[in-house]
């Protein structure tokens, strides 16, 4: 026998007559974190699902060898049962119940059959927290009050409890910052301690090739490779080659030919306080311009106030007393609500599509034109859809959205095309001003080169555009300049030449040292 | 020449128009072929012409994933309005309308006014409405029916058009349901037409010929079978122009305007939209609004069939009109259904209603197998869009 804790072979499934996966093959070795790469599309989760029985025996063919013997799941329940637990991107927890309750959902400790057994129930959960470094947690608070960190971290808990043997993680660090993710990948490296087998599957290559023991490559529904540590060469460019299957020598186009013109967006003094609580400051005086063609980074950690800043200057979508100047094409402009904030050419791409960018029900055409519909779509208050059909097209073609037609619900396309399709939206709206909060969370890597083209066509055209993320590697390969935001304020501005991941911790570091 | 693109008709589209086919078709074998005759189908219109008024109006306020429950409530107040004004007073019978107009649209300001401006959840507001207007209803007419209503003002609900009556077979043939039939039949065909050539500008996948040919023999057979029955009887009630024009109204609104696309928004991703500059807080106010114009329409037009206002009048109306829209296949969570699935479900719940009494079966009956029809329409509806997914 081998030490192969999982061996899935052969594994073919079709959807209507298409392959998602193609007589894919994956070995893990007992006590390992083997991770799974690919874009998105790739198969990874859809590999996952036929490991945890959504999709069930008979559906699939190709067979499943988990610790020594075949196995046949017809659903989750049956998987769990032997100890594979998989977390899935979108959290699974109750957010008004405790966070004992949440440990034990689905899983309920009772005595007589039936009846929950709460010091049972609480004295495990602490086990269960010790485990994942959350031992000084009380387990008595509803799970919303905590950080979405340690509510990534409640999940894996609750695997735990289920006495898990191989647990799988799809995407655990998406929603972390940096500090966050790396507490999780610590927590990754502590239970392998402990003997539990992990697959791991996140776009963070970093991430991967940190915490991995080897990495399975999969493109287009087939298994490219697996890459061993210590034999294999486990640098991110080595990964993404088996992921797009060419060398991706530059994972930022260059943008040239830009002219960078005057100051068409300016902030002023502009403070807000927190919609909640009227005497806690989020945002304190800032300052900021950004020029025609040019690309400024707002860096910074979680939570320091890039979004709120954001979401405040446009139209006041947050906070509550707002004070100071917004200046468009060099002219004060007073934006009251969203609607004013488009009439004034300013356009922000929110950080969560799904929530706050999309309505997924609804087809690409007509989430393309949410936004414009009013100002050019439109003639008294009647739809021109020849028009909406003949611009939908074009974007469509423009940036690349891959989907049958733009008549193509937006509910099932691949996080990629979705984040396109709000790029489209608000492109639309034939905006001077682009806030792109976040634009390339959580989608793969040849999407996100597709997206930092958008962004220089975008400057070439001569917008000012603005791009909030957590990734600095991001900031800095995409920006012209960056502003550091830490506690709501300016805590330092860095051209090009002068910006590195360590430049901007300092300017952090220095700022929070002068607040105390 | 680039290969012509096409691709089959979507039945799903006209599910629930097979099924209000099959229920009439059925009705009318159970009933020996009562439910065909030209009264009948007069009466169906003049029974559920507020049903279908209701209906377009609930399924704005179902698109936004909400309900209004008031509506009974509120056709009863509006109809009192009308009542009173009428017999106590002896105004002008356009006096009454506007006045029973302004209750319907105070009545939905004020539902518009709690649900945008204060955030109280419709269900909530709309349920005390329903209460509140019920109440004010016993408390105008003393709990007594008031009648009857002159015959100026029940024409509107029980009048007809101008006709032109001609000798055929043992009765008469009104010759103006015949050139309303044609204009309509011209109309249909044409429209189709154009929709064929601007698909095929534009480069877009057309359904076989022979497909759109059945389609249309289709619907053009139901025109001309329905204005034929009209014909034979008394000609074209003028509920059914009232109905006509609302529905051609909201179903352009719905489908071409910029507020039609903004209720969906709204009820696919409320977040979303309001990101996207639409004023959410207006589009609940208008839609509930417009809800309480439309409980006036419908007030009037069934206090004017009745020629009477009753307190108890309108009762569970809501219920009709809320079952036609999710019948009509818009989903419970809103953001999705049409003006025409709201119709089509009204006119199910009707050839039931019609069909059952013409048969003999006792309304408690009926009850039974209306909810069950809600319950069949929303299951099948459910369990198709899931195999989809």
């Amino acid at each position: 026998m081998s030490d192969n804790i999982l061996e899935m072979n052969h594994i073919t499934k079709e959807f209507s007559g298409v392959k998602a996966l193609d007589d894919v093959n994956l070995k893990v070795k007992r006590g390992e974190i083997h991770a799974l790469c690919g874009e998105n599309g790739a198969g990874k989760s859809t590999l996952m699902n036929v490991l945890s029985g959504v999709y069930t025996y008979g559906s699939y063919s190709g067979d499943i060898v988990y610790n020594g013997e075949v196995c046949k799941f017809h659903s989750i329940k049956e998987s769990e049962a032997k100890g594979i637990v998989i977390i899935h991107q979108e959290l699974a927890l109750s957010p008004n119940l405790s966070v004992a309750e949440n440990v034990f959902l689905g899983n309920e400790q009772t005595t007589v059959k039936g009846v929950i057994d709460w010091t049972e129930t609480r004295k495990r959960a602490q086990e269960m927290l010790q485990r994942v470094g959350l031992g000084d947690e009380d387990v008595n608070v509803p799970i919303s009050t905590l950080g979405v960190g340690k509510q990534q971290l409640i999940e894996i808990a609750k695997a735990m409890a289920k006495k898990v043997e191989l647990l799988i993680l799809d995407e655990p660090t998406a929603a972390l910052n940096d500090e966050e993710s790396k507490q999780l990948l610590e927590i990754m490296l502590e239970l392998k301690k402990q003997g539990i087998t992990c697959i791991i599957i996140s776009h963070k290559l970093n991430e991967i090739s940190y915490v991995s023991d080897s990495i399975t490559v999969i493109r287009d529904g087939h298994t490219i490779e697996t890459l061993e540590k210590g034999k294999d060469d486990f640098s991110e460019d080595r990964i993404i080659k088996g992921m797009v299957g060419r060398e991706l020598t530059n994972r930022y186009p260059e943008r040239e030919g830009v002219k960078i013109g005057d100051t068409i967006f300016e902030l002023q003094n502009w403070n807000v306080y927190h919609p909640d609580d009227a005497n806690r400051q989020m945002i304190k005086d800032v300052n900021l311009q950004v020029r025609a063609g040019e690309v400024v980074g707002l860096a910074g950690l979680m939570g320091a106030g890039r979004t709120e800043l954001a979401m405040s200057v446009f139209g006041r979508s947050y906070g509550q007393k707002i004070s100071g100047t917004v200046k468009i094409n060099g002219k004060e402009v007073h934006l009251k609500s969203v609607k004013d904030a488009i009439d004034n050419k300013l356009a922000y791409v929110s950080e969560d599509r799904k929530t706050y960018g999309l309505v997924l029900i609804d087809d690409i055409k007509r989430n393309m034109t949410m936004a414009a519909l009013r100002n050019f779509f439109s003639k008294k208050g009647v739809v021109n859809g020849n028009d909406e059909i003949v611009s939908a097209e074009e974007y469509k073609k423009r940036i690349n959205i891959k989907a049958n037609s733009i008549e193509q619900v937006v509910g099932s396309l691949s996080g990629g095309n979705q984040q396109k399709v709000v790029l489209a939206k608000w492109m639309l709206t034939q905006p001077d001003v682009l806030i792109l909060d976040e634009p390339t969370r959580g989608i793969d890597v040849g999407a996100k080169y597709e997206i930092y083209c958008v962004i220089n066509e975008l400057a070439k055209a001569g917008k000012a555009v603005i791009v909030i993320s957590s990734e600095m590697q991001e900031i800095i390969g995409t920006c012209d300049r960056v502003y550091v935001i830490n506690e709501g304020a300016i805590a330092g501005e860095l051209t090009k030449e002068e910006v590195s991941q360590e430049r901007i911790m300092q300017c952090i570091m220095a700022h929070n040292r002068k607040g105390e | 020449m680039d290969k012509k693109k096409t691709v089959n008709l979507d039945m799903k589209q006209y599910g629930m128009v097979l099924v209000l086919i099959a229920v009439f078709v059925i009705f009318a074998i159970m009933t020996g072929g009562k439910n065909l005759s030209p009264a009948n189908i007069n009466n169906l219109i003049m029974q559920n012409g507020y049903v279908v008024i209701l209906a377009v109006g609930m399924l704005l306020c179902v698109l936004t994933g909400n309900v209004d429950l008031g509506v009974g409530s509120i056709v009863a107040l509006c109809g009192a309005t009308v009542g009173i004004l009428l017999v106590d007073y002896k105004v002008n019978m356009w006096i009454a309308i506007a006045a029973a107009l302004l209750i319907g649209l105070l009545c939905g300001m004020f539902s518009g006014f709690f649900i945008s401006k204060l955030g109280v959840p419709p269900f909530i507001v709309t349920l005390a409405t329903m209460l509140m207007g019920r109440g004010a209803t016993y408390t105008m007419l003393q709990a007594q029916t008031k009648g009857p209503l002159p015959t100026n003002y029940t024409f509107i609900g029980a009048g007809f058009l101008p006709t032109i009556k001609i000798p055929f077979g043992d009765g008469t043939l009104d010759l103006v349901c015949i050139i309303v039939a044609a204009v309509a039949s011209v109309l249909i065909v044409a429209s189709e037409l154009k929709n064929i050539n601007t698909k095929k500008k534009y480069g877009f996948a057309t359904n076989p010929v022979w497909q759109v040919a059945i389609k249309e023999v289709v619907i053009l057979f139901i025109v001309w079978a329905f204005f034929y029955k009209l014909a034979r009887y008394n000609g074209i009630p003028f509920v059914l122009v009232v109905m006509g024009f609302l529905v051609a109204l909201y179903q352009f609104i719905t489908s071409k305007t910029v507020a039609g696309r903004q209720i969906y928004a709204l009820g696919g991703n409320r977040k979303a939209a309001q990101l996207s500059g639409i004023n959410t807080d207006k589009v609940f106010f208008w839609v509930y609004t417009n809800m309480g114009i439309l409980c006036a329409v419908a007030g009037i037009v069934l206090s004017a069939r009745n020629a009477a206002a009753t307190p108890k009048a309108g009762d569970q109306f809501e219920m009709d009109a809320i079952a036609s829209c999710y019948i009509g296949g818009a989903a419970v969570a809103g953001g999705s259904g049409t003006i025409m699935g709201a119709v089509v479900g009204a006119f199910i719940m009707g050839i039931l209603n019609n069909g059952m009494s013409l048969y003999g079966w006792s309304t408690d009956i009926q009850k039974i197998v209306k909810g069950a029809v809600l319950l069949g329409a929303v299951t099948v509806d459910l369990l198709s869009k899931r195999k989809k997914g």
